[in-house]
Formats: C-alpha cells, structure tokens, sequence
C-alpha cells in the first residue's frame, strides 16, 4: 500500500461494502428507469440463485465445470512442469522447439473449439482439452524462464555435494524455480477457468457455461443468466484466494517476498 | 595428520594439495584471455592457506580450479596425489553470499549432502554442526529469518556436515559488515582448531589474511601469478596490535603495491 496511513480494520471492510451496494443500487435503478424487459434486477437475479440451487442443477454444473478444470488443469501441470523443467535445463532442445512453442502458444483456445469437437465429439474430453491448452502453455513457459533463472551458485553447490543430474534437476534446480512456476501455474488457473466457460457453451452439455447459454436459448431466462455468471465470479474468485494461500507455504515464501 | 602444524605451519610432508603449472584461459568473444599463469603451490594437511591479490586478479578463478569447477588449460591440480577432474563432496566450495538454499530450514540446508547417511546418524550430524556454529534455537528457521553472518555460518555448517577434507572459501565474509567479519574470524579459527580441516580462503582483506593464515599466497594482477608466499609465524590467538603482526601487515600491504599511509 503506498499511503502510510494504515486503514483500521472497520474500515477495510466497510468501505468495499460501500462500493458494492453503491454498484447495486446503481443497477437496480438503472433497471427501474430504463423500464427493460430483458435484463434481469439484482431482486430477480437473487430469486433466479435461489430457484438454481432448489432445482439442485447448480451444483451438477458446478461440479462438472470444477471437475473439467482439475483434470484439464492437473494435466497442463503434470505434463507442463517436467517438459518446463527439461527444456529449461537444456537450452539446445528448447531452441529447437521453442518456435513452435511460441506459434501455438497465442492461440486462443476458443479457436481450438472445432478442432476439439473433431477430436473428442461433443462432451467432457473436448472441454478438458480446451482447458488443458490454455493452461499448458503458462505453466510451460514459467517452468522454462524459472529455470534459467536458478542462480549458478544453487547449481554449483548442489553439484559440489555430489548430485547426479536428475538429483540436481529435483532437489536444486525445482525447489528454485518453484516460486515462479507457481506464479504461471496461478495465471494458468485463472486462464482455466475463463477457458472451461467458453468451452461449455459449445462443446459440452453440461457445466456453468452451458447453463448461461442454455438460460438464454430456453426462454430467455436473462435473470438466470446472470446469475450463472456471478456464480462463475465468486468460484474463479475462490480458486484464485485458494491457491494464493500455497505462496505462504514457508518453503516457496521467499520466493515472494520483495527483500532476499 | 600432525598436531604441531597448526603452531609451526607450512611442514613439508605429502602435499593434500598440490598445484603444479597451472594456468586458466577464459574464452571471451572468441578471444583468450588467460586469467592464471603457471601456478605452483603445495598446501598440507590441516594448513589454513588465504589468497589474496589485487581486485579482479583471478583469486577465486584459482580456487574453482582447484575445487574442479574450472578445467585448466594447462597444468593440474592433485589432492592427495589424485587429479582433480571436477568438484567433489570431499571438498566443499564456500561462496561469498546467498549460497545457502533459502527453500530449506537451517536443518535442511545442514542435511542436504547427508540424504544417503541412515536417519539418526544424519540427524546426530545436523545437531553437531548446529551447535558448532552456534544455530541452536535456530534448526527450523528459513534463511530468510537469519542475520548475514548467521547465513554464512550456516553455510559452513552446510559445508562441514559432509566431513570434507578441504574447505575452500570464496571470500566468505566480504558482504558482511566490519564488526561481523571480525567475530566470524574467530568463530572460524575456533571450527577450524576444532575439526582440522584443510582451509584456503580467499579473501581482499589484507588483516582477515594476517589474522587467520598459515601462510598468505600474494598473485599478481592478471595473469595471476603466485608473487609470494608469506608465513605467518605468529601463535593463535593472535595479538593483532603486536609488532610482529604489524611487520607482516605492512609487509603483504607492500606485496600488494599498497602504502601504509593515507
């Protein structure tokens, strides 16, 4: 924080609080002047939540969207970290294919949508595909840039105790990048779960995206629509808030702080 | 190994190292550029070597030669009358900072070259050198939570731990402060007539030479050659205002091509 004064505790709540209400009220009345028949009042969207959960198709969609996301998201970092780690340690392979890497690379995964449905038809594989290559390629490069950032010294004591490479790679060269792998696989995360919604409103009939999509082709159900999308803030926003948490494991801390 | 050598240094028996014709090219931008000239040294069991020079001289070039992370270009280095062709646990590199490994406690650090030792003898060892460098209290800290000395000692915990017979130090207490270094000296010489471990360090201290050494190897500036060889004849502990001591400062400050006046 770049104020000196410190904010009391009251207050570090109560004027987020503020701005919220204010952001509702302002909607409200925005619905209320403009007299819209389409577009949904916090009051709907709220009964439109509540009639979700009753139905209990919100927590099947939930589940399968959170379900898409951890394995599409655990492959990226199964696959991603050790391909990361090796390419970092060999700059000649990763010159070799790092072109590649950077064409396919800004490729949103959206445009991958009908490729997928070729590969895996309409369901979960091609959801999981898609969050599979967002995620990839954030993970895959912080690994990389991780790794040729490891100071010499790290590599050199590890050496100096005898470690074969492979020791080398897991007990020196990892645990030194770690930090910022996470940082990659944190942006992964994040790109994962922007990436399972889109997927689901086309290759998947299943899920939170397909809920907003399905909300508006079943009788433009606009206050259910929204609704699915606040859903899909607050989870993406807990996903973020939990894997926050893993900076503060004292084993990678130092690797977030801004002294040492 | 002999008792006597720490009082009466430099006893000729078979060198523990031997240094003999060594010379190190750097390759920069396609040209050589050569750091050390024909380097001859013999260092014994249980000696405490420093290696002082000027800035830049190619001081710690010779000592990653001799801890075989450097290939000469010419010459070799034997420790105890075997070729040094890379580095080795049985002699440990010590750098100047940030060479601890900040993921791992004080405990970690100190275990990391005894993952192949049985639980509880590794475990024995960790306690040891925690108290030997004075870390009690500290076994489940981050380095992050520890002082620069007490990371440096840290490190040397880390070095000792794995029993080398060769300790090399890369001007270990250079990014510390004057009253630290000072303390760190003597909790060196205090290891270092503890364990008997043969020691060369260097350093661009001229006093952190005269205080700790055996004997001080003076290089030139580049290419380093070995200029001199100064024995330090004087007992530890060491009076560092005693005529004798101030004779061999002023002595290796003349070496250095330094005035004593100001």
């Amino acid at each position: 924080m770049s104020s000196m004064i410190k904010p009391r505790t009251w207050e570090r709540f109560f004027w987020p609080l503020i701005a919220a209400a204010l952001l509702l009220a302002l909607w409200h009345y925005s619905v209320v002047w403009t007299a819209t028949k389409v577009f949904p009042s916090p009051m709907s969207v709220e009964k439109g939540i509540v009639e979700l959960f009753h139905k209990h198709v919100l927590w099947a969609d939930i589940e399968d969207s959170l379900r898409r996301v951890a394995i599409g998201f655990g492959l990226a970092v199964v696959i991603g970290v050790p391909l990361g780690l090796s390419l970092g340690w060999y700059p000649s392979a990763n010159q070799v294919v790092n072109p590649v890497i950077q064409i396919v690379r800004p490729i949103s995964p959206i445009a991958w949508i009908p490729v997928a449905i070729i590969f895996f038809g309409v369901g979960d594989r091609a959801a999981i595909f898609l969050v599979f290559l967002g995620s990839f390629f954030p993970i895959l490069v912080a690994c990389v840039s991780g790794v040729s950032s490891v100071p010499p010294i790290f590599r050199s004591a590890g050496r100096n105790f005898g470690l074969s490479t492979p020791q080398l790679l897991a007990r020196v060269v990892f645990p030194a990048a770690l930090p910022q792998i996470l940082i990659g696989a944190r942006l992964a995360l994040g790109i994962a779960w922007l990436v399972v919604v889109a997927g689901e409103m086309i290759a998947v009939d299943s899920g939170l995206g397909y809920l907003v999509i399905d909300s508006r082709n079943s009788g433009k159900r606009y206050d259910l629509v929204v609704a699915a999308m606040l859903m899909i803030g607050v989870i993406g926003l807990t996903l973020d808030f939990c894997f926050r948490r893993l900076e503060k494991i004292k084993s990678v801390r130092w690797g977030f702080r801004d002294a040492s | 190994m002999s008792q006597t050598q720490e009082v009466v240094p430099g006893i000729k028996s078979a060198p523990k190292l031997q240094a003999e014709h060594l010379g190190v090219v750097y390759d920069r931008d396609g040209q050589s550029m050569p750091v050390l000239d024909d380097i001859n040294l013999q260092v014994s069991d249980g000696e405490f070597i420093c290696l002082v020079g000027p800035s830049g001289c190619g001081k710690s070039t010779l000592l990653n030669a001799m801890a075989g992370f450097l290939s000469p270009a010419s010459g070799s280095v034997a420790i105890d009358g075997e070729t040094v062709t890379g580095p080795d646990p049985r002699r440990i590199l010590v750098f100047q900072e940030r060479g601890v490994f900040p993921w791992l406690t004080v405990e970690g650090n100190i275990g990391f070259g005894l993952s192949k030792l049985p639980r509880a003898e590794r475990e024995q060892r960790i306690a040891h050198y925690v108290k030997t460098v004075r870390l009690e209290g500290f076994e489940n800290s981050y380095p992050s939570d520890l002082s620069g000395g007490m990371k440096q000692r840290l490190q040397v915990a880390r070095a000792l731990a794995v029993n080398p017979d060769i300790l090399f130090l890369d001007e270990p207490f250079g990014a510390l402060d004057s009253i630290t270094r000072v303390i760190m000296r003597g909790e060196l010489l205090r290891i270092w007539q503890a364990e008997r471990r043969t020691i060369l360090f260097v350093t661009h201290d001229i006093d952190e030479a005269v205080q700790l050494a055996d004997r001080v190897v003076v290089l030139s500036s580049r290419p380093a050659r070995i200029q001199d060889v100064l024995t330090i004849d004087i007992a530890h502990p060491r009076n560092i205002s005693s005529p004798r001591y101030l004779e061999l400062r002023d002595e290796l400050l003349k070496q250095i091509g330094l005035a004593y006046e100001i």
